[in-house]
């Protein structure tokens, strides 16, 4: 463990784009902590917190002068690996023939995010297998996700809605980083604990004024993540979960999940995880030039399942019933692990406060009640 | 899996990209059905395939629909796409001509698994459309007729006038040892044939269940009762296989719209071995 003071990090934000990385951090906009081009350390929330419940976010001023005492937002880095709008071909007429021009990934950004939380780091893991580890790899994927840069941030708050202890992603940064900060402010210090994850994150601290952290501090970090490990604002109870969703495919709480349930794909939208997509086919006015786009798609879309026949799935029962068991069972069997990273954002964006961990505990619930008799 | 990426590296085909190719010939099966010959010489040593799986098949500039190839696997010089018209894609390809361009990608999914098959009786059992992807295993099965026991087909459609590969049918009963059971849910005047669902020719074969593999392709309901009827007569489960349809937008397994609760269609099947897929059948809206 290394330290860095505060007034060194600039340093680090300097080394990256001194290595021709675009940096990608969080930032205050519209009312909400939001990921963006970051040019300064100034541009981080310092001195901003959010408060965030089922159904309500907002950020206020904190009492100190941190820079990430606070969670994950409405956007995730899904938002740059896996755009939300990308072009997959364009094609012109040529007489009777057409001809294709795919749209190569060459130079793509080099990002650098900056304040990936620990069940972020999760999140593109979950990625990385849907998106680069089956007998097919998404290129446009691969070559962001190749050149991406983690500057990861441990959590040492946490937030009302977030449950990442119960799935085992944090709040601790276990892996997948290049370099782990974490924030640790007292009376009368503010420096970040460096740890490096990387060949890459040992060269960018190496251009960084730092030094070795002595025993105290190193016990400072493993006090404030303990800390955040047991205040932790909800909990998911994942024993035999897999197992409780196959067993409870017509329990009566799908119905009652969706009298609440608006169908606005919210959710879908602000989890990191969610993968699914859609294509476009369009053409210009002459018909010289087409084009083929794919966008974010989510299960709770009308059309999403429709077949010659009608839709497979045709009410917000069986829509909610697939986004929960594809999340806690489905995804197991699919690949190796939970869709869920317990970052807390679909609980958190839902108009209606819909929380996964308590329809996931009512249903433990109500299976507990049938089979007690 | 590993199967379906050589053939996709033995075409050269980017997963994500169409490629253009000409159709060569129509021909209209019936008033909504037609196949399309592609001229695949565009690919060196032509366009490699397993009998059951499908293409992306794209129209310029007005979307893609995964569609199974219906030709010869050992003919890869052209492609069969046998297609039935419901909605804008499949419209669209049904107005193209002789010389126009489509796309494709592909060949993407598992097959019909005929190695399990040898020595073996086989029952095929197809409704409407469901013909389609079954067609190569028969040219394949044919072209080794000594190796397997009786071949047998049943095949149903609504009317007399809606099926498929007629000539052939006959052909395939009168040269070549197969037996081929056809019904019609509804008949005409012409019709001398049976009439009722496709289940209902199981009255007039009689199985040597054990040594029997059954390749089962229609409509979900059918495929249903085909299985349940299948079970009855004691062809084990192991040994009967069945392609699953499901809204396929990539083919590849990246998009999420073919899940079937655990599996993805696009990518472990269309095909699968009936034990995989039993259970969730049942489940209504999965
Ligand atoms: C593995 C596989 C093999 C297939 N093989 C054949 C075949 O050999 N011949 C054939 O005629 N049809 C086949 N189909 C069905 C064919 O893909 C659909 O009929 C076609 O996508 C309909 O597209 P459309 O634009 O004409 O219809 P629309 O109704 O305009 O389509 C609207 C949307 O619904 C989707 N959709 C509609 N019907 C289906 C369907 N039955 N299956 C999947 N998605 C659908 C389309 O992708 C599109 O997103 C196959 C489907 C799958 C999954
Ligand atoms: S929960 Fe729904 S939108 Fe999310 S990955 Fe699964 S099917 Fe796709
Ligand atoms: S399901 Fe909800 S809590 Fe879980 S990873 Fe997605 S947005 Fe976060
Ligand atoms: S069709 Fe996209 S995942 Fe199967």
């Amino acid at each position: 463990m290394f330290i860095v003071e505060l007034n060194d990090l600039q340093g680090l934000l300097t080394a990256l784009q001194a290595g021709g990385f675009t940096v990608i951090g969080p930032t205050v906009k519209d009312g909400a902590i939001t990921f963006d081009t970051l040019s300064s350390i100034e541009e981080l929330p310092r001195g901003w917190s959010d408060v965030q419940e089922a159904g309500s976010y907002g950020i206020r001023h904190s009492e100190d002068d941190t820079l990430f005492s606070y969670n994950v937002g409405p956007h995730s880095w899904k938002k740059f690996l896996f755009p939300a709008r990308l072009r997959l071909f364009s094609a012109r007429k040529a007489g009777k023939a057409f001809e294709v021009d795919p749209v190569s990934p060459s130079a793509p950004p080099k990002y650098a995010f900056l304040g990936v939380r620990s069940c972020e780091l999760a999140a593109i893991a979950i990625q990385d297998k849907i998106f680069m580890s089956g007998p097919y790899a998404d290129k446009h994927y691969t070559a962001l996700r190749k050149s991406a840069c983690i500057i990861a941030v441990n959590c040492v708050h946490v937030g009302g809605t977030c449950f990442c202890a119960s799935m085992g992603t944090g709040p601790r940064a276990k892996d997948g980083y290049d370099l782990v900060l974490t924030e640790i402010r007292t009376d009368d210090r503010h420096y970040f604990v460096a740890q490096m994850g990387s060949p890459l994150g040992k060269g960018l601290l190496q251009q960084v004024t730092h030094r070795e952290a002595d025993q105290k501090e190193r016990e400072q970090v493993e006090k404030a993540l303990k800390a955040a490990h047991d205040r932790m604002g909800r909990s998911l109870d994942t024993h035999n979960l897999p197992r409780l969703l196959e067993d409870n495919f017509e329990s009566p709480r799908w119905e009652d999940v969706a009298k609440r349930c608006l169908s606005c794909a919210n959710c879908t939208m602000v989890c990191p995880t969610c993968f699914c997509s859609t294509v476009e086919d369009v053409t210009d006015l002459s018909g010289e030039h087409a084009e083929r786009w794919r966008r974010w798609d989510s299960c709770f879309t009308t059309d999403f399942t429709k077949v010659a026949g009608g839709n497979i799935r045709m009410s917000t029962r069986t829509r909610y019933r697939q986004w929960l068991t594809h999340k806690l069972c489905n995804w197991v069997e699919q690949f190796g692990t939970y869709g869920c990273v317990g970052c807390g954002r679909c609980i958190t964006w839902c108009p209606v406060g819909i929380d996964i961990t308590a329809e996931a505990a009512a249903i433990r619930e109500t299976s507990m009640t049938t089979t007690n008799g | 899996m590993m199967r379906k990426s050589q053939a996709l590296e033995a075409n050269a085909l980017d997963p994500m990209t169409t490629h253009p190719v000409m159709i060569r010939k129509i021909i209209w099966e019936n008033d909504d059905t037609f196949t399309l010959t592609l001229d695949m010489s565009g690919f060196a040593g032509g366009f490699r395939f397993l009998p059951g799986q499908f293409n992306m098949v794209y129209v310029y500039g007005v979307g893609e629909a995964a569609v199974s190839i219906s030709s010869d696997p050992a003919r890869p010089g052209t492609l069969d796409h046998t297609i039935h018209r419901v909605g804008l894609v499949t419209t669209s390809l049904a107005q193209k001509k002789r010389g126009d361009m489509i796309g494709i990608r592909g060949p993407f999914g598992s097959s019909w698994s005929i190695d399990v098959a040898r020595g073996k009786d086989i029952c095929i059992a197809s409704g409407g459309i469901g013909l389609a992807p079954l067609r190569p295993v028969i040219y394949s099965l044919l072209k080794k007729r000594e190796d397997f026991g009786r071949i047998i087909v049943l095949y149903g459609g609504r009317s007399p006038l809606d099926l498929l590969y007629r000539v052939e049918l006959e052909k395939w009963a009168s040269d070549a040892n197969v037996e081929v059971l056809v019904t019609v849910d509804r008949g005409d005047s012409s019709w001398k044939g049976h009439i009722g669902v496709v289940t209902s020719l199981f009255q007039y074969i009689k199985l040597d269940a054990r040594e029997t593999v059954a390749y089962v392709c229609g409509p979900e309901i059918m495929m249903k009762y085909t299985i349940d009827e299948l079970d009855r007569r004691g062809v084990p489960q192991s040994q009967t296989y069945l392609s699953m349809e499901r809204n396929m937008k990539c083919a590849v397994g990246f998009c999420g719209h073919c899940q079937f609760g655990p599996t993805f269609i696009c990518k472990e099947g269309p095909v699968y071995p009936l034990p995989r897929v039993r259970h969730l059948l049942d489940r209504k809206e999965l």
